[in-house]
C-alpha cells in the first residue's frame, strides 16, 4: 500500500508545481475569477473559459461517476441550457413554454424549491423558426435573468422565484424571438434577437439591471446612428471603415430585413470594458440579391457596454453565401504572440478556421482550419478577409457538391472550453459537407417558392462529429475523438484533468484533457445537445450536470418528428443523420453525477 | 348465457350507432392569412372546407396554426387535423389529391399606370421599383425574385415580409397596399393576393401573368394547388378527392367570388 501510495503523491505534487507556475495562456484573472464552486454564468466567466478549478473529479476517480439524481424538465424538446448553480440551489431552465426551475441541492433527491412560469405566448411556438430552444439563464446579483421565446427578457429573484421584472424586448408577430443566455455587466443586462429566417433585423440591447428599460440599441445593419458607431470605432482593417457602410453595402433597404441577429454568445473584458459578440449570417434573400459586404452581418463587434459605442468590428465572412451565423463563442485569453504580451480573443468560426483576433485592435493574428475544407481557402491576414473558393459557391439552379464545411458551419453554437492547465481548446465540432442540386419547390402562408435541394452528408472519414483539442498557439489539433453523430453539446474542461462532452446519441463522456482517452461514459435517455457545468454542491462535494434532450437544428428529426425519407427536411439536416431516429428518443431530464 | 347476449346486444348497438355519430373535418389552417384562411373563416380555403365537409356529411373543426417552417409537422403530421386545404401537388411530406386550381405569379401594376408589363425581359422593370415578397428560409425565396435577380435586376426590388406582422389582419397584404400607395411600382406575387386584393379594390389593379412560365434553369412560375393529407390516409384520401369532383362547380364558383386568377391548360403548369 505505502509502496503504491509514494509514487502517487510525487505525481500528485509534481503536477502542483508544474500548475504554480504563470501559464504561457490564461483568461485575464479579472474575466477569470479564483474558483468559488459555484456555475452562474453558462460560460462559467466573462472570459467563457467553461474552466472549472474544482478537481475532486479527476483522471483517476472518474470511471466511478454515478448519478446522484435526476430531474424532468416536463419538456421533450431540444435541451441546450446549462443547469446554473450558485449557493446551494441548482437552477434549471426548460425549453418553451421556458420555465425555470430551482432545486434545493440541502435535501435529498434536490426537491423543487420553486418554479417560475412566464407564461409566453402560445404563438410564439407557431412563428419560432427552428426547435423552441433556449440557451439558458444567467444569475447576477441575487437574481436570475433569461429570455422567453416570445422575445422578453425576466429578473426573478433567484432565493424566492417571485418575478422583479419582464419586459418586452422584441415581436414576436414578425417572427422575432429571444433563445441566447444573456450577459450581465455591470449594471446592465445584454440581450440579442433571433428571427433572421424571417428578415428580423438583428440588434443587442442593454437593459437597466432594477427595471429592465432599455438603456441602449445597437442593431447590425443599418446607418451608423443605429449601429451605435461613433468618434470611438477604430476598425483593424480598411474594408471596415467608412459612413454608414451598414447601408451602402447593401442594396437599397435590404439592410432593413438584413438579419445579422445576435443569439450566440457575448464575453466581457473589465480591463478593457468591452464586450465581444458576433452577429448572424446575412438574410433573407439568397445572396444573389444583396451584392456587397452586408455590413455588420457574419462578424464580430467590440463596444462599450456602458454606452453600446463601437471599439472595432471584423467580418468573418463578408456577404455570407452558406448561412454561416457569426455568433459562435469567444475566449478570451492573454499570452505571449510572437514574442509580445497580446490580449487574444479565440474564435472557433462556423468556416472553419480556429481565429486568433487581437481583442484591443481587432486584428486577425491567426486562422487556421480545424475543419476538412473545400469551400474556402484562408484568411489573409494583411487584408483580414476571408478567401473562398468561387466554384463552391452556391446559385439557384446550380447543381454544387461537396461543399465544405456545411450550412451549420464547422461548428454551431454549442461552445467549446479551455484549460489553462493544458493550455488547449476543447472544441466540440461537426465533420458534414453538403450537397446543392435542383430547385426545390415549397410552399408557406399559402405562397410557392422555391430553394435550392440541400443534403448534408458526412465529411472525409465518414464520422459526423469531431471532439477536438486544439494548440491555439501553434494552431493545429492535438487529438480528435471521433463521433458517428455531428456533436451539438456544449463541453467544459477541469483541474481534475477531465473534460465533458455529450453526443447525440445520448452518451455523456469525460475524456481525460490531455491525451483524449476516453475516462467513463453514461447513456442518459435522450441526445444530449445541452451544455454542461459542473460546481461543489452543499456537501462539500464536486457535482457534474447536464442536460439531456435532443432536438435544435442537428436533432429536429427526433424533436420534431421529421420524415427523414425526405433528406432535405430541416434544411438539409435530415440527410445528415437519417438514422438517428433509431438510436435516440425525445427527452428533457436533468442527469447530475457525482463520486460514490 | 345471458351475459353472452348483452354482449352480443351492446355489439349490434354499438354497430347501428356508429353511422348516427357524426363525422369530424379535422383542417389544419393558418388563423390570420387572407385571403386564404383566417379564423372567422372568411377565406376561400374556409369556404372550400366547408363545400367539403357537407359533402361528406362531416362537421368542421380546425386547428389552428401559423403556416410557417414547421406547420405540416406541427399540424397534420402530428395527428392534430387531418387535411391542408391548400399545397402545391407533389408536395413532400404528405399526398396530395388532384389539384382544384392553378394559379400563377402576376405582375400587379397601378391601372392607371398602364405600365402593361408581361414579362420578366421587359426592360421597364430595370427602372421601377419592383416589389416582392420575402419567404426567409434562408436563401429560398419566390421564383419572380430568382427570375429578377438572374437579369441583373436588384438594386430596384424592395423585399415585403410574406409573414408581415402576424399581430394584424392579412399581414401578407402589405406589399398591395404599398403599390396602391405608390411606395412601389410593381409587386410579383402570386395570383391569388393579387386577385383578391384588385376584387376588393376594383379598377385599382391590372394583373398580368409573368412569363416566360418557366424561366431558366427550370424555374417554374405556375403552380397546382391540391388538398394534403397525411400519407397513409388512404380512406380520406379518397373521400376529399371525390368530394372534389362532385363539389366542382362550388369551389369554381368559390374561387371567383374572392378573385383568384387561374390558368387552365394542365400543360401550363410545371407539375
Amino acid at each position: 500500500m505505502a509502496r503504491l501510495l509514494f509514487p502517487i503523491l510525487f505525481l500528485l505534487i509534481a503536477a502542483r508545481i508544474a500548475s504554480a507556475q504563470a501559464p504561457a495562456i490564461a483568461p485575464p484573472p479579472a474575466a477569470a475569477p479564483p474558483e468559488d464552486g459555484q456555475w452562474a454564468l453558462p460560460a462559467k466567466d466573462y472570459a467563457s473559459t467553461r474552466f472549472s478549478g474544482l478537481d475532486e473529479i479527476n483522471s483517476s476517480n472518474v470511471k466511478s461517476l454515478q448519478v446522484a439524481f435526476t430531474f424532468s424538465t416536463g419538456v421533450n424538446r431540444g435541451q441546450e441550457s446549462a443547469p446554473l448553480m450558485v449557493g446551494s440551489t441548482l437552477y434549471v431552465l426548460a425549453p418553451y413554454p421556458n420555465i425555470l426551475y430551482a432545486l434545493d441541492l440541502t435535501k435529498p433527491g434536490a426537491p423543487v424549491k420553486w418554479r417560475y412560469d412566464p407564461k409566453p405566448e402560445a404563438s410564439a411556438q407557431g412563428v419560432a423558426c427552428c426547435d423552441v430552444v433556449t440557451r439558458g439563464p444567467v444569475f447576477s446579483q441575487g437574481r436570475i435573468f433569461y429570455n422567453t421565446l416570445d422575445a422578453h427578457t425576466v429578473a426573478v429573484d433567484a432565493e424566492t422565484g417571485k418575478e422583479i421584472w419582464k419586459v418586452k424586448v422584441g415581436n414576436i408577430n414578425i417572427g422575432e424571438t429571444t433563445t441566447m443566455a444573456p450577459l450581465v455587466v455591470k449594471d446592465k443586462v445584454l440581450v440579442g434577437n433571433s428571427g433572421g429566417e424571417y428578415g428580423v433585423r438583428g440588434w443587442i440591447k442593454a437593459l437597466d439591471i432594477a427595471s429592465g428599460a432599455v438603456r441602449w440599441t445597437a442593431y447590425s445593419t443599418g446607418p451608423d446612428s443605429e449601429v451605435l458607431i461613433g468618434p470611438d470605432f477604430k476598425p483593424f482593417y480598411d474594408s471596415d471603415r467608412g459612413k454608414d457602410l451598414g447601408v451602402t453595402s447593401w442594396p437599397p433597404d435590404a439592410w432593413r430585413q438584413g438579419g445579422g441577429n445576435v443569439w450566440g454568445w457575448i464575453s466581457y473584458d473589465p480591463e478593457l470594458n468591452l464586450i465581444y459578440y458576433g452577429t448572424g449570417n446575412p438574410g433573407p434573400w439568397n445572396h444573389e440579391a444583396r451584392p456587397g459586404d452586408n455590413k455588420w452581418t457574419a462578424g464580430i463587434f467590440a463596444r462599450n457596454p456602458d454606452t453600446g459605442q463601437a471599439r472595432w468590428f471584423y467580418q468573418w465572412s463578408p456577404h455570407d453565401v452558406y448561412d454561416h451565423d457569426g455568433i459562435n463563442e469567444q475566449i478570451l485569453l492573454d499570452t505571449e504572440w510572437e514574442g509580445k504580451p497580446r490580449k487574444i480573443l479565440v474564435r472557433p468560426e462556423r468556416n472553419g478556421f480556429v481565429y486568433v483576433l487581437d481583442r484591443e485592435t481587432g486584428e486577425v493574428l491567426s486562422a487556421k482550419p480545424y475543419h476538412y475544407l473545400t469551400a474556402v481557402k484562408g484568411v489573409d491576414l494583411k487584408t483580414g478577409r476571408l478567401e473562398m473558393v468561387p466554384e463552391k459557391e452556391p446559385h439557384t439552379g446550380k447543381v454544387v457538391r461537396d461543399i465544405c464545411p456545411n450550412a451549420s458551419g464547422a461548428k454551431d453554437w454549442n461552445p467549446s472550453a479551455f484549460s489553462p492547465r493544458t493550455g488547449l481548446l476543447y472544441i466540440p465540432h461537426v465533420n458534414l459537407c453538403m450537397d446543392m442540386e435542383g430547385l426545390d419547390t415549397s410552399y408557406i402562408a399559402g405562397t410557392p417558392y422555391v430553394g435550392m435541394n440541400v443534403r448534408m452528408k458526412a465529411g472525409p472519414g465518414g464520422h459526423r462529429g469531431e471532439y477536438s483539442a486544439w494548440d491555439i498557439k501553434q494552431g493545429r489539433e492535438v487529438w480528435t475523438i471521433k463521433e458517428p453523430f455531428p456533436l451539438w453539446s456544449g463541453t467544459l474542461v477541469t483541474a481534475g484533468g477531465v473534460a465533458f462532452y455529450g453526443t447525440m446519441e445520448g452518451w455523456f463522456k469525460a475524456v481525460d484533457a490531455q491525451s483524449g482517452a476516453v475516462l467513463w461514459q453514461f447513456k442518459t435517455g435522450s441526445g444530449i445537445i445541452g451544455q454542461p457545468t459542473t460546481w461543489r454542491g452543499p456537501d462539500g462535494h464536486q457535482y457534474v450536470a447536464v442536460l439531456s434532450g435532443v432536438g435544435g437544428w442537428a436533432g429536429a428529426v427526433v424533436a420534431g418528428d421529421l420524415d427523414t425519407r425526405d433528406p432535405t427536411a430541416a434544411l438539409g439536416f435530415a440527410g445528415a443523420v437519417p438514422d438517428l431516429k433509431d438510436v435516440t428518443t425525445k427527452g428533457g431530464t436533468l442527469y447530475v453525477f457525482r463520486l460514490p | 348465457m345471458c351475459s353472452a347476449f348483452l354482449r352480443a346486444m351492446a355489439a349490434a348497438m354499438l354497430l347501428l350507432a356508429t353511422p348516427a355519430w357524426p363525422r369530424e373535418l379535422r383542417v389544419c389552417a393558418d388563423p390570420n392569412n387572407l385571403p386564404f384562411s383566417n379564423q372567422q373563416q372568411q377565406g376561400f380555403e374556409n369556404a372550400i372546407a366547408a363545400v367539403l365537409a357537407e359533402a361528406l356529411h362531416a362537421e368542421l373543426e380546425y386547428t389552428w396554426w401559423a403556416e410557417r417552417r414547421g406547420f405540416i409537422r406541427n399540424t397534420l403530421n402530428a395527428g392534430r387535423c387531418d387535411l391542408i386545404p391548400g399545397v402545391p401537388v407533389k408536395l413532400e411530406r404528405l399526398r396530395t389529391t388532384e389539384p382544384y386550381y392553378r394559379s400563377t405569379y402576376l405582375f400587379a401594376t397601378r391601372s392607371k399606370d398602364g405600365l402593361d408589363i408581361a414579362s420578366f425581359d421587359d426592360p421597364q422593370l430595370a427602372r421601377l421599383k419592383v416589389g416582392v415578397q420575402i419567404v426567409g428560409d434562408d436563401g429560398a425565396n419566390t421564383p419572380p425574385v430568382h427570375a429578377l435577380n438572374r437579369r441583373g435586376i436588384v438594386d430596384n426590388l424592395r423585399g415585403y415580409s410574406l409573414y408581415g406582422d402576424y399581430g394584424r389582419p392579412d399581414p401578407a397584404a402589405a406589399i398591395m397596399d404599398a403599390l396602391a400607395r405608390g411606395d412601389i411600382d410593381v409587386a410579383v406575387v402570386w395570383g391569388p393576393f393579387a386577385g383578391w386584393y384588385a376584387k376588393r379594390h376594383p379598377g385599382l389593379i391590372a394583373m398580368h401573368p409573368v412569363s416566360p412560365a418557366v424561366d431558366p434553369p427550370g424555374l417554374p412560375m405556375t403552380f397546382a394547388i391540391a388538398m394534403g393529407v397525411r400519407k397513409d390516409d388512404d380512406a380520406l384520401y379518397r373521400d376529399i378527392e371525390a368530394a372534389l369532383q362532385t363539389q366542382r362547380r362550388r369551389i369554381e364558383a368559390i374561387l371567383d367570388r374572392f378573385g383568384v386568377p387561374r390558368i387552365d391548360a394542365v400543360a401550363e403548369a410545371v407539375h
